[in-house]
């Protein structure tokens, strides 16, 4: 069982990754690896994974970085990433390791911290240990257990109170390596009452070797404090990536994700926003452009425990050959959590008869006086609006490009970031043409 | 400039046309009139190329070339428009980024290079005056969200924009008030000219009194079966169709 070949790693090198972290990111990892014993990998039994399966994504023989052996080269050197027009605050993880900025081109306002987590974790513990594995669930979910067993690092973000940080920070995760790989880290972002930040999460990989990540992010927005998260997966299809995002939300606050999907193996994100606070708003958006036989599942937990706050899913998905997608939305809110907004969309455009999706809208509400909607739709592109464009001049190829391009384009519209917007629709587009290969559509990996 | 021999077309293996006969030169417009379920609007789609419609008989040539045998992009391209019963909403495509792909494909097909951003937005000004037409709507997406009466002068917009040779209006005067009637005919009229032909249909005279039409087609169960002058409409509008029918059962 492929369980098994993790257990007995952990047992066999637990004292290494224990020795190459820092006691604050050790202080549960031998429970969690006890439950992750107990749990296993998710499998398509559980609900919440019965379309695609994850658990086979670790069958394969990865190697694991668990000496914390750095690369022999420097990530900023190497991987000249400049993704054009784009002024960013740069930072790297290549494989599961922080590599940080050593000549950042802009500045970041004071008191801000960008750096390595496992770092953190030894120079500023008071820092760190109100916040981290609090959002987690470790104890009942099992991938989160199993991240808690193996993380040894990641990104760590720390906005202090009322300081707003307008140029987005960038984090490129490449998978980089001479051989397969398994990734696992654990990021942590912080944002006080009033603060302001954007975080750009680029997914690359450089090679054409098999790889596996598995990461997880906490975020904790505070009071009047807003928080964006856009996440652009462009990798190939021999990655697998397993993406946690764990939001923390109080009073007032603002959370907005942007999850893109362009190019993958098979992903899985999971994305549960705990919305415990009142007036506040969360915004979970995603685009899915698969083909072959890509496989993409979304899933999304907006849980509401306190009155007032609205909250937002908007996904779609285009589908061509065998790709395949998978959309779970949940909508909970509790009790005492009235006049709540809470809305769900997912559409799907299936280019194909064997492209498929699965969309799953699950809402357990328990207050009796919000608002609450979703829907789903597939289909394929609308034949009259194909032929409305066509007898106007515009080629069948061009036109059925317009239209992929309008049915995501609401999507691409929550992104408040103008440069990134641009960037992303030019991605999309290049992506709908299907100019983009893997990772050379963007110039970070070479 | 257009000459229609022995078309026959069937929709869901019905045959809707059977065996239409028509010649349009530059210069001339021809108004289709007949009652409902006659073909009219099959006809429109026919020639545009809708590929809803099979053709199953006959010849359809365009400025000497065989139409039946063009994409509908190629026919629009060659100079072939359809102002539509029933305007599509294409919510996200932007009306100036779809007239800007538009003319461009125009543009490229005659190996032209791309319109200025200057000129398009001339173009645009001026072309949005002929049928009154708000610079709002050209912010937004096709169609959407368009009023009735806006949708067809958004029809006629377009085909100023795109200045095709032959234009086919299906019913453009289907759903019109009287004054949005009277912008889209005179939307038409300042259009034409020697070179150019238009195709009308219609179920009313009403339209005609606004452009007037060299010749008046009943059709009649997939048939042209009576033509005349402009007078044939004003015939249809005292007496209805009954007495054509009629005359085709004799």
């Amino acid at each position: 069982m492929v369980k098994q070949q993790y257990i007995t790693l952990y047992q066999q090198y637990a004292h290494i990754i224990k020795e190459k972290s820092a006691p604050l990111l050790n202080s549960i990892r031998d429970a969690a690896f006890k439950r992750f014993e107990e749990l296993g990998f998710p499998v398509k039994r559980d609900k919440d994974y019965e379309y695609i399966d994850i658990q086979s994504s670790y069958d394969h023989d990865f190697g694991l970085n668990l000496n914390r052996v750095s690369l022999d080269v420097d990530p900023y050197k190497v991987f000249t990433c400049d993704v054009p027009n784009i002024q960013s605050y740069l930072c790297f993880i290549v494989n599961d390791t922080f590599y940080a900025n050593p000549e950042p081109k802009i500045s970041l306002p004071k008191g801000v911290i960008v750096a390595s987590l496992n770092e953190i974790c030894t120079t500023h513990p008071d820092l760190v240990k109100p916040y981290l594995f609090k959002n987690m669930d470790w104890d009942n979910d099992s991938n989160q257990a199993f991240n808690a067993t193996f993380a040894q690092d990641g990104l760590f973000i720390y906005v202090p109170k009322n300081v707003v940080v307008d140029v987005p920070i960038q984090l490129v995760n490449l998978m980089h390596g001479n051989d397969d790989l398994l990734a696992v880290n654990h990021n942590l972002i912080i944002v006080e009452e009033g603060a302001s930040v954007k975080l750009l999460v680029c997914d690359h990989a450089s090679n054409e070797k098999k790889y596996l990540a598995n990461r997880l992010t906490e975020i904790f927005v505070g009071k009047n404090a807003s928080y964006e998260h856009y996440k652009i997966e462009n990798t190939h299809n021999q990655t697998m990536n397993l993406g946690t995002v764990l939001v923390h939300q109080d009073d007032d606050s603002r959370f907005l994700s942007n999850t893109l999907t362009l190019h993958n193996g098979i992903t899985r994100n999971n994305i549960t926003v705990h919305v415990d606070g009142q007036n506040a708003e969360a915004i979970v958006g995603g685009l899915a452009i698969g083909d072959k036989t890509q496989k993409i599942d979304n899933y999304v937990s907006m849980n509401h425990l306190k009155p007032n706050s609205t909250s937002l899913q908007l996904f779609k998905y285009i589908l061509d050959d065998q790709a395949k997608g998978v959309f779970t939305g949940k909508i909970i809110i509790k009790e005492d959590a009235q006049k709540i907004a809470a809305y769900q969309t997912c559409k799907t455009i299936c280019l194909t008869n064997t492209a498929t999706i699965n969309t799953k809208p699950q809402l357990e509400i328990f207050a009796d006086d919000v608002k609450c909607s979703h829907g789903a739709t597939v289909g394929q592109l609308d034949e009259t609006a194909l032929f409305y464009l066509r007898s106007r001049g515009i080629p069948i190829n061009e036109a059925k490009l317009l239209l992929m391009y309008a049915f995501v384009h609401d999507v691409l519209e929550h992104i408040s970031v103008d440069a990134v917007k641009d960037r992303i629709r030019l991605l999309v587009e290049k992506r709908l043409r299907g100019e983009l290969s893997k990772c050379n559509g963007c110039v970070i990996c070479k | 400039m257009l000459v229609i021999k022995d078309l026959h077309a069937n929709v869901n293996g019905k045959e809707i046309l059977s065996g239409i006969n028509l010649t349009v030169n530059p210069g001339e417009i021809h108004a289709i009139m007949g009652p409902n379920g006659s073909g009219k609007s099959t006809l429109s789609a026919v020639l545009a190329g809708n590929p809803v419609f099979e053709v199953t008989k006959g010849e359809v040539y365009f400025q000497g070339k065989n139409l039946l045998e063009m994409a509908p992009e190629d026919r629009a391209r060659e100079g072939v428009f359809l102002s539509f019963q029933y305007p599509v909403e294409i919510p996200g495509v932007s009306m100036v980024n779809f007239m800007r792909t538009a003319i461009n494909e125009h543009r490229k097909y005659n190996n032209l290079e791309p319109i200025s951003a200057s000129d398009f937005l001339k173009l645009m000004r001026e072309k949005k005056e002929i049928v009154e037409l708000d610079t709002k709507l050209t912010n937004r997406s096709v169609n959407e969200g368009f009023s009735g009466g806006e949708k067809k002068r958004n029809e006629i917009f377009q085909m100023a924009m795109l200045n095709p040779k032959l234009s086919i209006l299906d019913e453009t005067d289907s759903g019109l008030d009287i004054d949005a009637l009277r912008i889209v005919a005179n939307g038409v009229n300042q259009l034409k000219n020697s070179d150019n032909a238009s195709i009308v249909i219609t179920h009313y005279q009403r339209l005609l009194e606004y452009i007037v039409p060299d010749f008046v087609h009943i059709l009649y169960k997939g048939r042209i079966v009576k033509t005349a002058g402009k007078e044939l409409a004003l015939i249809l509008e005292e007496k209805g169709y009954d007495w054509i029918k009629q005359e085709i059962e004799e």
